[in-house]
C-alpha cells in the first residue's frame, strides 16, 4: 500500500554507476497510506454521522462516545498486551468504533456497546494480528456477537418492546416535528394509526409479511430521507449514497462491490415484485430501507476482507446483495446485513483464488496450489 | 407430490447450509481442524465424508427401516417364522448403534482402499485422518437424524430418498465449511497470530466467527415452506399465537433473557 520502490537514495552515490532493478510499480504515491484511506471513510461517514445525530439527538452522541472509545481502548490494551507500539495514530480503531456505532439502535445499553467494541478489536482484528490482517470486518464480528448474546437489547425486540410509541415520544420528543413517529411514516396500516407498534421499517413489514398485528408498509419518502427508526446509521439512504459516491471517487472503496450488491438487489427485488406486484413493498423500497446501501458502502468495501481482484470485488458484491435478499425475506431476521457481511468475508480468499486475472495475450495462468 | 419435492429442497437446504452439521451442530471438528490446512486437500476430505456419509446413511436407512425399527418388516417376519407370537412387536432398536458403527467403519475401509489405489498423494496426505473418518461423528449423527426420522414416526417416517438427500447434502455442506475454513486457513499464514493461539486455538476462532454468520441462516427453512407451498397445505396454520412474553414491568435486567427466545419474528 505504502512505497513500493525499495531504491534507497543514498546507493545513488556509489562509485561504479549502478543499475537498480526493482520489482515494480516503479511509481508509487507516497501519500497512499492507511491513515488516509482511514480518513477518508471517516469523511464518507460524515454524512450518514450527521443524520443520525439529527434524529436520535444525545443518544446518537452516546453510542458513538460508547463505540469509538472502547475500539480506541481496546487496541491499546491489546497492543500493549502484545508489546506492540499500538497503531492509534492509523485511526482505524475509530473508522471501526464508528461503523459499530452506526449499525447499532439507539437504545443500546452502555455495556453492550463496549462489550461490542471491545470483541470487535480483540476477537475480531488483534487475534489476527492487527489492522490489515484480519480476516472478517471487525465492526461486524462485534455487532453478531452482541447480536446473539444480547438479542433483547440489540436484536429486532429491542425496537419492538423497549421501543413503544409511548415511550418513543417520552425519550425523543423531537421525533414528532421530524415526521420520524412510526404512525407517521406507516403507509396506510391496518388498524389505523393506534395499532401501529415502534418497530423499524424491516421489522414492520416481516411482521405485516407474517400476518402479526402492528406490521406496516414504510413510505419510501422516509426511508430515503431517513426520518424513520433504526440503527443509527441505516436510517438515511440519501445520506449513506452521499458518503458512498465520496468514497467511491476517491477509490477508497471499489466501485464493484457497492455496484455488484445494489444490481443483485434490484435484479432479485425485481422478481419479487413483479410476482407481487400489489404489496406495496418495490425495488427503491428494498434499496432505500434497511442497512444496504450503508453495508455495501461501508462495511463490505473494507480492502483488507474484499477480494483483490475486480471480477472477484463484482462476485463478492453481487453475493452480498443475494444473501441480503434471501435472509431479509426467509430467515427468523428482519435485517441481513450483518450475517452476509461474515458469510461473504469468509469466502474473500476463496474467491481470490479463483479469479486470477488473466494477463493480456498471454497463457492462463496457473492457479495457486 | 409437489409437496414432497419442495421438502426434499428445503432438507438439502437445511442440512447444506441452514444447520450445517460442522458450523450448527458443530459435529465432525476433528477433520475440520486436521485437513484444513490447504484448500485442494480441504476438498478431497469434503469429497471422501460426503461419500462414507452417501453409503453409510444408504446403509443405516435400510437397516433401520426393515430390521432395527420396532415393528420392522423384516425382523418381525423372521420372528414369526422361528415360531413367536404374531402380537409381539419386535424392537431391535437396542442395536442401532452398532449397526451403524460396523457400516460406517466398513464404508471407510472402502474408501481408503480406492483412494490408495487411485489417488496416492492425497492418500499420502490425509495421513491418519482418512481412518479417521470412522469417528467421524457427523457421520455417526447423520445416520442418528435418519433414525430419529424413521422409527416411532407413523406414516411421516422418512422413505429413503429423504434420506439419502440429508446425507449427500450434508456432506455437501461438510464440504462447504471445510473449504472455505481452508481457504482462510491459507490466508492465516500471513498474518500475524498471536504465538498462543497459533494453530488450533485462532482456528477455532475462526470457527466460531463462521458459526455466527451461519446463524443467520436461522429459519430460512421455516420461510421458504411458507413461500414455497400453497398457505392451507402448511402443517402450521398461519394465525399464531403471539410471540411476545408479556413486558416485564419490575425487573429491568429480565429482557435480555426473555427476548433471547422471541428473535425468530416469524417462529411459529
Amino acid at each position: 500500500m505504502a512505497e513500493n520502490t525499495n531504491t534507497p537514495e543514498s546507493d545513488t552515490q556509489a562509485a561504479a554507476p549502478q543499475t537498480h532493478v526493482a520489482p515494480g510499480p516503479h511509481l508509487s504515491d507516497r501519500k497512499l497510506s492507511t491513515r488516509r484511506m482511514m480518513v477518508d471513510v471517516i469523511i464518507g461517514l460524515l454524512p450518514v454521522t450527521v443524520a443520525a445525530v439529527i434524529m436520535f439527538r444525545r443518544y446518537a452522541l452516546l453510542q458513538l462516545a460508547v463505540a469509538i472509545g472502547g475500539c480506541l481502548a481496546a487496541e491499546a490494551l491489546f497492543a500493549c498486551m502484545r508489546k506492540r507500539r499500538p497503531t492509534l495514530g492509523d485511526c482505524s480503531a475509530i473508522v471501526t468504533g464508528m461503523i459499530l456505532a452506526l449499525s447499532l439502535p439507539w437504545n443500546t445499553p452502555v455495556y453492550v456497546g463496549l462489550i461490542a467494541a471491545f470483541i470487535a478489536i480483540g476477537i475480531g482484528k488483534m487475534v489476527f494480528g492487527g489492522v490489515g490482517y484480519n480476516l472478517f470486518n471487525p465492526a461486524m464480528v462485534g455487532r453478531a456477537f452482541v447480536m446473539l448474546a444480547f438479542a433483547g437489547a440489540v436484536g429486532a425486540p429491542a425496537y419492538v418492546e423497549a421501543g413503544d410509541v409511548g415511550e418513543l415520544r417520552d425519550k425523543m420528543p423531537w421525533l414528532e416535528s421530524l415526521g420520524a413517529m412510526p404512525a407517521q411514516y406507516a403507509e396506510a396500516p391496518d388498524g389505523g394509526a393506534d395499532t401501529v407498534s415502534a418497530a423499524t421499517p424491516m421489522t414492520a413489514k416481516k411482521m405485516k409479511d407474517a400476518g402479526e398485528e402492528g406490521g406496516f408498509l414504510t413510505k419510501f419518502k422516509n426511508l430515503a430521507v431517513g426520518n424513520t427508526i433504526g440503527s443509527l446509521g441505516e436510517v438515511s439512504a440519501i445520506a449513506c449514497l452521499l458518503g458512498g459516491l465520496y468514497l467511491c471517487l476517491r477509490r477508497t472503496a471499489s466501485w464493484e462491490i457497492p455496484a455488484g450488491a445494489i444490481g443483485a438487489v434490484v435484479i432479485l427485488g425485481g422478481i419479487g415484485n413483479l410476482m407481487d406486484p400489489s404489496s406495496g413493498w418495490t425495488v427503491l423500497d428494498d434499496l432505500a430501507g434497511g442497512a444496504l446501501l450503508f453495508g455495501a458502502f461501508f462495511i463490505v468495501t473494507d480492502p483488507v476482507t474484499s477480494p483483490l481482484t475486480p471480477k472477484g470485488k463484482l462476485i463478492f458484491g453481487v453475493l452480498f446483495g443475494a444473501l441480503v435478499m434471501l435472509l431479509r425475506g426467509y430467515s427468523n431476521y428482519p435485517e441481513g446485513v450483518m450475517f452476509a457481511v461474515l458469510m461473504v468475508n469468509a469466502i474473500a480468499p476463496l474467491l481470490n483464488r479463483w479469479t486470477v486475472p488473466k494477463p493480456l495475450g498471454g497463457p492462463a495462468p496457473i492457479p495457486v496450489k | 407430490m409437489v409437496e414432497y419435492a419442495v421438502g426434499l429442497v428445503i432438507i438439502a437446504l437445511s442440512a447444506a447450509l441452514i444447520n450445517n452439521f460442522v458450523l450448527i451442530y458443530f459435529v465432525g471438528i476433528c477433520p475440520f481442524l486436521g485437513v484444513s490446512r490447504r484448500v485442494d486437500m480441504a476438498f478431497g476430505m469434503g469429497m471422501a465424508v460426503t461419500f462414507v456419509m452417501s453409503v453409510a446413511c444408504l446403509l443405516s436407512w435400510v437397516f433401520t427401516y426393515y430390521i432395527l425399527q420396532p415393528g420392522a418388516p423384516l425382523a418381525q417376519a423372521v420372528y414369526q417364522r422361528l415360531g413367536g407370537s404374531a402380537e409381539t412387536q419386535v424392537d431391535l432398536s437396542v442395536m442401532s448403534y452398532i449397526m451403524y458403527i460396523f457400516v460406517i467403519a466398513s464404508s471407510v475401509q472402502f474408501v481408503e482402499m480406492y483412494v490408495r489405489k487411485f489417488f496416492p498423494a492425497l492418500y499420502k496426505s490425509f495421513g491418519v485422518f482418512l481412518p479417521l473418518i470412522t469417528t467421524n461423528c457427523a457421520i455417526l449423527f447423520a445416520c442418528l437424524m435418519i433414525m430419529s426420522k424413521v422409527v416411532g414416526q407413523g406414516a411421516k417416517a422418512w422413505d429413503l430418498g429423504q434420506a439419502m438427500t440429508l446425507a449427500v447434502f450434508a456432506g455437501l455442506g461438510f464440504t462447504i465449511a471445510i473449504v472455505i475454513m481452508a481457504g482462510l486457513r491459507e490466508e492465516l499464514d500471513l498474518c500475524d497470530v498471536p504465538k498462543p493461539l497459533r494453530g488450533a486455538g485462532v482456528t477455532l476462532i475462526i470457527a466460531g466467527i463462521l458459526a455466527m454468520a451461519f446463524m443467520g441462516f436461522g429459519g430460512v427453512e421455516k420461510g421458504l415452506k411458507k413461500a414455497l407451498l400453497p398457505a392451507e397445505k402448511t402443517p402450521e396454520p398461519a394465525t399464531q399465537p403471539d410471540y411476545r412474553p408479556p413486558r416485564p414491568q419490575a425487573d429491568p435486567a429480565a429482557p435480555a433473557a426473555s427476548a433471547a427466545a422471541t428473535i425468530p419474528v416469524s417462529a411459529s
